[in-house]
């Protein structure tokens, strides 16, 4: 990220710059902790990087691709192929089973279901160590269950990077643990890039690295 | 996950099977609402064509008759005024000039599919001290009941014509007391009695018809009537029913005589059958207005329930045009679905209706037609007044932002 910087109400009375100038490089296959006060601008600027959200001024490269040219069809394309998700909440989409939600993001690439992807979602759901549970549909589900499956998801197109907005801030300490030890465990074995918001000091220090944003600002940090 | 089905359908249908209960109701909404348009449709076009059949078997498509006879008063010399009255002459039972070549002509042109003439007049058919006045009808039975299918109406006796054969009504075989081979007495006011054998009885399906009308051959008609080598009428029937009016409009202009077709001898008909066309298409619009506001409601509503699986799709790389398409396949569905089932259920309804609903004879009061193309179009309307419907809320799918979505 090169100089980023993201406005609200632009051009209005009430217009408000939520992050300023923000520079920061993720190296592939680094665990990264995103931390900062509530309203310190993490979010918007994991929207910025997932390419959810426009910044208003400066240049995001996301795998070498230069993004602020790009259209929303070929954001939402490259969003889809080189960028997971892992949320807090509503993690699952309830109208499927936990097999056919790791599925999801290639079936939406590729259109029509078939057995490698039936066998890919497999794969990864024996992964998250969540096969016996593969039928079964999302609300069925624990807690921390459904965050397995969704970074089983997250996993599905073989991103280079996952982002994690506070996945662990609504379950138990047991599971935020498993949680976070399966994450810590993918990104070992895949070498996938993670971005972790997260107001846990505790699982921020488990990280590689700690990007802190305060006001907008990336401040130095970490250890 | 059914390997045939695309994403977008795939999604669609779990979406719509997860709301089970806003994808019956809406369903049972438009179901309703299609059950209305087929019955009303389907009762139509039954009462119409039952009218149709009852018209067309018992008359011509296009009866060509004489011009009116009109006076030519004498007039003075040119410039001079003159204020006459003209009295309209009575309209003399006269033949058709050059019939022969007419009906020779007629059965040339393209369109025409049978051409028969006639004798019509009025007489008096006497037996022992009873006696009535009836119209009678002299035809060549071979080519007439190719255009009348009077054989079909036939109650008792044989559709057979001879020279001193007659068929007559079953109100007025009754009013004379007469049945199969009794004779009777026909007397005009132009020539000599004539003695026939009643060789069959018909039923009409009116009252008036039955007791009236009376049918010989054709040259007994002419000797009865006076007009011996003559046909005061041509009757004419042709393969587009509904061209009839055009088609007597050209046999006007080239012969010069009347030609009257059954739309214009029935315009009353017409009159009623347009009015309840218009009223059956404004309901139609109406009760499809209720269906598509109906589906968008609902398909609104499961916008703003599923904001965050729509979020959630866009996140993991699901393009607009998807998302756009996930809603309009569940509109399409729920109007086609509610469409088989309000079909059926219509048809249902027409069937217990047509079983339910009777002459005082027990007989059928209209015929039940149940046009597959009614279904059909029906169907494709349906499915597609829901792709409509679905617009809105789907291009509101699609808009969301995915960020709001899944922030809620």
């Amino acid at each position: 990220m090169e100089n980023i910087c993201k406005s609200y109400n632009l051009g209005t009375p009430v217009e408000v710059e939520v992050l300023h100038e923000i520079d920061l490089t993720l190296e592939r296959g680094e665990f990264v902790a995103l931390i900062g006060p509530s309203g310190s601008g993490k979010s918007t600027l994991l929207n910025i990087i997932g390419l959810l959200d426009r910044p208003t001024k400066g240049r995001l490269f996301v795998e070498g691709h230069e993004t602020s040219t790009l259209d929303d069809a070929a954001l939402t394309r490259l969003r889809g192929h080189s960028i997971g998700f892992v949320f807090q909440y509503h993690y699952l989409i309830s109208a499927f089973t936990a097999l056919e939600n790791v599925m999801m993001p290639i079936l939406a690439d590729r259109g029509f279901p078939d057995a490698a992807m039936r066998q890919r979602a497999h794969d990864l759901l024996g992964q998250v160590g969540l096969s016996p549970w593969a039928n079964n549909l999302a609300t069925n589900m624990s807690g921390g269950q459904q965050q397995r499956v969704a970074i089983a998801r997250a996993l599905a197109m073989n991103p280079a990077l996952i982002l994690a907005d506070e996945p662990t801030g609504n379950l138990d300490t047991k599971s935020a643990d498993q949680v976070f030890q399966m994450m810590r465990e993918v990104n070992r074995a895949n070498g996938t890039t993670f971005l972790l918001v997260t107001h846990s000091p505790e699982l921020a220090k488990r990280c590689d690295r700690i990007v802190e944003v305060v006001d907008g600002r990336i401040t130095p940090a970490g250890p | 996950m059914n390997p045939l089905l695309p994403f977008e359908w795939i999604t669609a249908l779990r979406f719509m099977r997860e709301g089970k209960m806003q994808t019956i109701f809406i369903i049972t909404a438009v179901s309703i609402g299609v059950a209305v348009i087929v019955f009303m449709s389907a009762m139509l076009s039954s009462l119409q064509a039952n009218f149709l059949k009852r018209v067309l078997t018992s008359t011509s498509h296009i009866q060509i008759i004489r011009p009116d006879q009109v006076a030519r008063p004498l007039r003075l010399e040119p410039g001079a005024l003159e204020a006459a009255t003209v009295q309209t002459p009575s309209q003399r039972v006269l033949s058709i000039d050059q019939w022969p070549a007419i009906i020779a002509q007629l059965r040339q042109t393209p369109g025409i599919t049978h051409v028969a003439p006639a004798v019509q007049g009025s007489a008096l058919v006497v037996r022992g001290d009873a006696s009535r006045s009836v119209s009678v009808t002299a035809v060549d039975a071979a080519s007439y009941f190719q255009i009348v299918a009077l054989p079909d109406y036939l109650v008792l006796g044989q559709p057979r014509l001879g020279a001193d054969d007659i068929i007559i009504g079953i109100e007025l075989a009754k009013d004379l007391g007469a049945t199969l081979g009794d004779k009777l007495t026909l007397r005009s006011n132009t020539a000599a009695g004539r003695t026939v054998t009643v060789t069959g009885i018909f039923d009409l399906g009116n009252r008036g018809a039955n007791k009236n009308n009376v049918f010989l051959a054709l040259r007994s008609g002419q000797a009865l009537l006076n007009l011996v080598g003559g046909a005061t009428s041509i009757e004419v029937t042709l393969t587009d029913i509904y061209a009839a009016e055009d088609v007597a409009q050209d046999i006007h202009a080239w012969s010069g005589l009347q030609a009257i077709s059954w739309i214009s001898s029935n315009a009353q008909f017409f009159t009623a059958v347009n009015a309840q066309q218009t009223s059956n298409t404004l309901i139609r619009a109406f009760v499809g207005l209720s269906v598509a506001f109906g589906i968008a409601s609902v398909l609104v509503v499961s916008v703003i329930q599923r904001s965050k699986d729509i979020g959630i799709l866009r996140a993991m790389g699901t393009s607009r045009g998807k998302v756009l398409r996930v809603f309009l396949i569940q509109g399409g569905l729920l109007g086609m679905a509610g469409s088989i089932v309000g079909a059926a259920a219509g048809a249902g309804a027409l069937i217990f209706w047509h079983g339910y609903l009777r002459e005082p004879d027990g007989s059928e009061l209209f015929p039940l037609v149940l046009e597959p193309s009614l279904f059909l179009s029906t169907l494709l309307l349906a499915a597609l007044t829901g792709v409509a419907a679905a617009a809105v809320p789907a291009l509101q799918a699609a808009r969301l932002d995915p960020v709001v979505a899944i922030r809620g």
